[in-house]
């Protein structure tokens, strides 16, 4: 038990070490800053002429399903790449394993194509 | 070697290429007007698998240096899961048809959530676990919003999700220290650095927060926040998916972490088993009173009986895990036919979902009420219904397990929620005059019903040999 809590030490020391630094430097803002607020400086800044709505806007749902497809098939690649580096260590019960994987990938891929999300309209 | 694997997995890896090329072949041809047509071959292919694995014998297997373990529990499991997803699929077919929800993916996304579940019992590995969990979930969020258009559908997925994600994390952290500091994966290897007595202090919390995972997915208190609202939210068969093979699945596994991997340390995991237990009845029987809209209603039970099936698993003995089998096995079939009346339940074709609403139903349907009040008392565990006989089994197995303070905290508990299963009965029979509900018109409900509450009285012989299958099973897991 002692020594299970021994080895966690640097831990609790770099916690209290990061969160005594970031109390001194939000704090230091506190008390160090001069503060002079008016309308102006507090209200949203944009690039020489008044904000036009809020910050926070709807956008439309389809750019969500093309970044998860993007994310889908980038993680294909690099789930490839280790795969063709070490080919020829793999062996055939390597190389048959991705082949089942992309055969899996091509059939989502084929859905997804043939259900139109691949079309913005 | 490689082929010897695959013809252990081979109903699973049969299920997935069959739900690859439904999705294929629906999104190829008619899409959505496939659906009736695959909603059924589905469930046929449920029942075939379920005879196939049913009627497979044979010795412990394992498969992939044992990540995947198929023995007389795991099919004991399967066969339970396999059975209640095709009868759950068939009873979807109407409401979802009626109300425009049934797509093709519908079927297939049960499939591919059935093929999580059924690694889930036979895995032998936190990494197998972790992979059959994820398959299950994912599915299962999608099918829970499934009437996409819909504020309360929606959100029960996204709360879903979020909160299977925080259960995920919870389990995988467990996962991780498990594996620092057994120096494996293998629930065989687990075991063995857990064996004699005291459990290392990582792996204690490593067990902890596995079993906090756990029993997020059989929403067991304090981890059952999620329930009520997605099973009010979800469509109406789909809750009755939620309620069934799920649960059965999340128990399953539960048992064999547990048996498997910490077999050794009963004593640490058994008392954590036994306060989830006891919370979870008395949370079940007590929240459940004020709830009028009977979905929430069926979610507080739901939460209540999984109080019990862990029970029997914090007896740690066989008999407890035997127990806890047959437990499921009668929970599944009350809920299948309760949710086959719950589907139905419409006044001029739109569904009602009060409680009130059904005063005076045994005028308008006689049959349909007496069904309703045999279920009603099977799930309260009134004495001559089978039900009864599974709270007996649980009861008798935390006794003999040195857990009789459970036993008589369940008891108090049942007694408790027995209020609200009864109140659903004074309501069909006393209640007040209102506008009477239509009269349920589907056959295939209407056979559901009808044939659970027959097998919860016919039952009571000799519970159709399901307590012997539930020993041999329990016999494989506890050695």
């Amino acid at each position: 038990m002692e020594e299970l809590l021994r080895e966690y030490l640097p831990i609790l020391i770099f916690l209290g070490l990061a969160i005594g630094l970031g109390l001194v430097l939000i704090l230091a803002a506190v008390v160090l800053a001069v503060r002079n607020p008016d309308p102006e400086k507090v209200s949203a800044y944009e690039c020489g002429f008044n904000a036009f709505d809020d910050a926070r806007m709807k956008f439309d749902v389809r750019f969500y399903l093309v970044s998860i497809l993007f994310i889908i098939f980038d993680l294909e690649i690099a789930f490839l790449f280790p795969w063709a580096v070490a080919f020829k260590d793999v062996g055939l019960l390597g190389f048959w394993s991705m082949m089942v994987f992309l055969a899996v990938l091509t059939i989502g891929f084929a859905y997804e194509w043939k259900k139109g999300a691949l079309e913005w309209e | 070697m490689i082929s010897a694997d695959i013809a252990i997995v081979l109903p699973e890896v049969f299920l997935a290429v069959y739900a690859m090329a439904a999705l294929l072949y629906a999104v190829y041809t008619t899409k959505d007007k496939a659906a009736p047509a695959l909603l059924w071959a589905t469930a046929a292919v449920f029942a075939a698998v379920a005879i196939w694995i049913g009627l497979s014998g044979g010795p412990v297997q394992t498969a992939f240096g044992g990540a995947f373990v198929d023995d007389g529990f795991a099919r004991f499991s399967k066969v339970v899961i396999l059975l209640s997803a095709s009868a759950v699929l068939l009873m979807s077919e109407g409401y979802l048809a009626k109300r425009d929800l049934l797509r093709f993916e519908y079927p297939v996304l049960i499939v591919l959530a059935v093929v999580g579940m059924m690694m889930m019992v036979s895995a032998g590995d936190l990494m197998a676990l972790y992979m059959g969990l994820e398959l299950q979930s994912l599915a299962l969020y999608v099918v829970a919003s499934l009437r996409r258009d819909s504020v309360k559908s929606t959100e029960a997925g996204l709360k879903y999700f979020v909160l299977g994600a925080l259960s995920s994390g919870l389990l995988l952290y467990g996962a991780s220290l498990t594996y620092g500091f057994a120096g494996t994966t293998l629930f065989s290897g687990i075991v063995q650095t857990a064996q004699g007595g005291q459990l290392p202090l990582g792996l204690l919390f490593g067990l902890a927060f596995i079993a906090a995972g756990l029993a997020f997915k059989v929403s067991a208190v304090p981890f059952h926040m999620w329930t009520p609202d997605v099973y009010e939210g979800s469509p109406t068969p789909v809750t009755a998916f939620f309620a069934t093979a799920p649960k059965v699945a999340a128990m399953g596994l539960f048992a064999r972490v547990v048996h498997d991997a910490f077999g050794g340390a009963v004593g640490d995991w058994s008392q954590i088993i036994a306060l989830l237990s006891v919370a979870s009845m008395f949370l079940g029987a007590i929240a459940a009173i004020g709830q009028t809209n009977i979905k929430r209603l069926m979610a507080y039970s739901s939460i209540a009986h999984m109080g019990f099936a862990l029970m029997g698993l914090a007896s740690g003995t066989e008999a407890g895990v035997q127990a806890m089998l047959i437990y499921m096995a009668i929970y599944v079939t009350m809920n299948i036919g309760t949710f086959a009346f719950i589907i139905g339940m419409e006044k001029d074709g739109r569904p009602v979902r009060d409680i009130r609403a059904l005063s005076l139903y045994s005028k308008t349907d006689p049959t349909g009420a007496l069904a309703l009040l045999v279920l009603m008392f099977s799930l309260a565990g009134v004495p001559p219904m089978v039900g009864f006989f599974g709270k007996l089994s649980v009861l008798a197995a935390a006794v003999d397990g040195g857990l009789a303070w459970l036993a008589v905290a369940g008891v108090i508990a049942s007694v408790i929620g027995a209020f609200y299963y009864l109140r659903i009965v004074y309501f069909m029979y006393f209640g007040e005059e209102t506008e009477a509900l239509d009269k349920n018109g589907s056959p295939i409900l209407w056979i559901f019903l009808m044939g659970s509450a027959a097998a919860m009285v016919f039952g009571v012989f000799n519970l159709f040999g399901v307590d012997t299958a539930a020993a041999l099973a329990a016999e494989t897991l506890v050695r």
